[in-house]
């Protein structure tokens, strides 16, 4: 478990951070945050649940497969062009509400994790809480290489969450990459 | 193509550089056929906003027809539409309320970590206004994609010059919202500091409001000549003492609402503001927030301050106490173009408004750096710079 006081977007008060034994690890680092996502719960869920949706708006998952009981095998893109191969097995399920899982032995990394979804008391869809857990590969080096490519996961997680309901809210995902989405010259000068 | 892009402080020019693409299923590709250059273009060109990138293409005002679309967008090829400087996607929590520059969903992910931390939340993107919000290419260029093209560009009837309807795409629903933020009732009087684009138009959209008096300041003749024109009663600043002339004029009750038209590089000499430009230039602050300021001390108590001026960091010695003591209202915000677009086209095709008396000059985009400097060095005879990139 981290020492440092985790951060989170939640705009109300909950329970899923207040309680600190749902969000202690068993690894180095953690991570957790929450979003608001203005779709049915059920059709959030189904989209998640199948993994081989992940990689539309997992930019570092280069593919996941899914195997025999719920275990999946994913390619990961590492820092400095490496590639990372994890393979996970979902620990507990609630159709509609939570998935948990964590990486077994012949992973490259460590890792466990969950994610929830609540409908919103108010009115204002689905909340969406996601915490991740992992021992930085290569250690702590490993996570400063992953930092400066901007692939440390919780920066990394943070990203995916929002692509996500970007994703799921827009049917799509924006984008201003030169040159195709946003031309740009070249520097000079 | 050819576009206007940014290499640094007061340093633009026209380059050749790849055309735009259609890569996401609601964009659509513009041939644009008129741009402008907006005051808020000058503090990108003064350095003063961050994240800006060597290469960038800059404009947030422009207009086009409709060359390419993607399967989901809605507009048709040969249409002829402005475009809102603000990208909004219409779907998140925040354009359901029509806060469409609160939009979730614009900025991309992997943009919107900066103004996450500066902020606490991210903002929506924006066209041609640095990699805080969004790093999108902007307008002042032959092509533009347009991300949720389905959702704010405005369709204009056949037959209307650009000129007319170009300014949907900012500063007169800027203008309108900085009025409506004012909250104008029957007898107020409004008073309004900046006399550029932006503040015109608030002169216009309060007296549509209903404004019994507007009363603008600048220091520019041709500028106060254009609000005079335009119905203010006028204060050069630098011929009267602002706050003892709106008394004087208000018989001591001072101006019902207050509108800070003019943003973080407020001009002038009062004490503060030259600590502010000290600090600013040695980057122990970000902000000159002299007219904000003014505002918060020259409105009436319990009465209201609108602040479309752009303002992007952080500022210091606001005079909180009068804003709590008098009972103030603050608005402000980056304009929810969008919400006003269709009203606002109503009022110019019924000609109830004139949306071409501020332009001075009309270039070809490839004058657009002369453009930039003019516009910067003699804001006096440069009230409005149009460019066509065709």
């Amino acid at each position: 478990m981290s020492e440092h006081p985790m951060s989170t977007d939640a705009e109300v008060e909950s329970t899923a951070f207040t309680d600190r034994d749902r969000v202690e690890g068993e690894h180095e680092a953690a991570s957790v945050r929450a979003v608001l996502i203005n779709r049915p719960r059920q059709e959030l869920y189904a989209f998640w649940r199948d993994f081989r949706n992940l990689p539309t708006f997992m930019e570092n998952v280069k593919s996941v497969e899914v195997m025999e009981s719920g275990r999946s095998s994913w390619i990961i893109a590492g820092p400095a062009g490496a590639d990372f191969e994890l393979v996970s097995e979902i620990t507990e399920e609630r159709p509609g509400e939570y998935i948990a899982w964590r990486s077994l032995e012949e992973s490259d990394i460590d890792h466990e994790g969950w994610i929830e979804f609540r409908d919103n008391a108010f009115g204002r869809g689905t909340e969406v809480r996601v915490f991740i857990s992992y021992d930085p590969p290569a250690g702590p080096v490993g996570k400063v290489v992953a930092k400066v490519l901007q692939r440390e996961p919780r920066i990394q997680a943070r990203r995916e969450l929002r692509r996500f309901k970007q994703l799921m809210e827009t049917g799509e995902i924006p984008t201003s990459k030169a040159p195709d989405a946003a031309p740009r010259a070249d520097r000079h000068l | 193509m050819r576009a206007l892009t940014w290499h640094g402080k007061h340093n633009v020019q026209v380059d050749t550089v790849p055309d735009p693409q259609i890569v996401n299923p609601r964009d659509a590709i513009i041939k644009i056929t008129a741009t402008a250059i907006c005051g808020s273009d000058l503090h990108l060109y003064d350095s003063m906003i961050p994240g800006m990138s060597n290469g960038d293409i800059l404009g947030h005002e422009f207009m086009g027809i409709v060359e390419e679309v993607g399967p989901r967008s809605t507009l048709k090829v040969g249409q002829k539409v402005v475009v809102p400087f603000v990208i909004a996607c219409g779907q998140c929590f925040h354009c359901g309320k029509q806060q469409y520059s609160a939009c979730d969903n614009s900025n991309p992910a992997d943009k919107s970590d900066a103004s996450e931390i500066a902020y606490g939340y991210p903002v929506a993107g924006l066209y041609g206004y640095s990699h805080l919000t969004g790093g999108y290419a902007g307008g002042q260029a032959e092509y533009a994609r347009l991300p949720y093209s389905d959702m704010g560009p405005i369709v204009v009837p056949d037959g209307i010059e650009d000129e007319k309807v170009l300014f949907l795409s900012d500063i007169f629903p800027t203008g309108w919202m900085a009025a409506e933020n004012a909250m104008i009732e029957p007898g107020d009087t409004v008073a309004i500091w900046g006399c550029g684009p932006v503040g015109l138009f608030a002169i216009k959209s309060a007296i549509l409001m209903g404004a019994a008096r507007v009363i603008a300041i600048d220091h520019l003749p041709r500028r106060l000549e254009l609000a005079k024109k335009n119905g203010a009663e006028v204060l050069n600043y630098h011929e009267v003492k602002v706050r003892e002339a709106l008394m004087e004029m208000t018989a001591g009750i001072g101006p019902d609402a207050c509108i800070d038209a003019v943003g973080m590089e407020a001009h002038g000499f009062a004490p503060d503001n030259i600590i502010d430009a000290v600090k600013q230039e040695t980057k122990l602050g970000t902000d000159r927030q002299h007219v904000l300021r003014e505002t918060i001390m020259a409105c009436r108590k319990g009465g209201r301050v609108s602040v479309p001026g752009v303002y992007g960091g952080i500022g210091d010695k606001l005079p909180i106490g009068a804003f709590m003591q008098k009972g103030l209202t603050i608005k402000t915000g980056q304009t929810h173009v969008q919400k006003y677009l269709p009203q606002l086209l109503e009022l110019i095709l019924e000609g109830k408004v004139d949306t071409t008396d501020l332009i001075s000059h009309r270039l070809p985009l490839e004058q657009a750096a002369d453009g930039y400097r003019n516009f910067h060095d003699h804001p006096d005879e440069w009230t409005k710079v149009v460019l066509k990139p065709h």
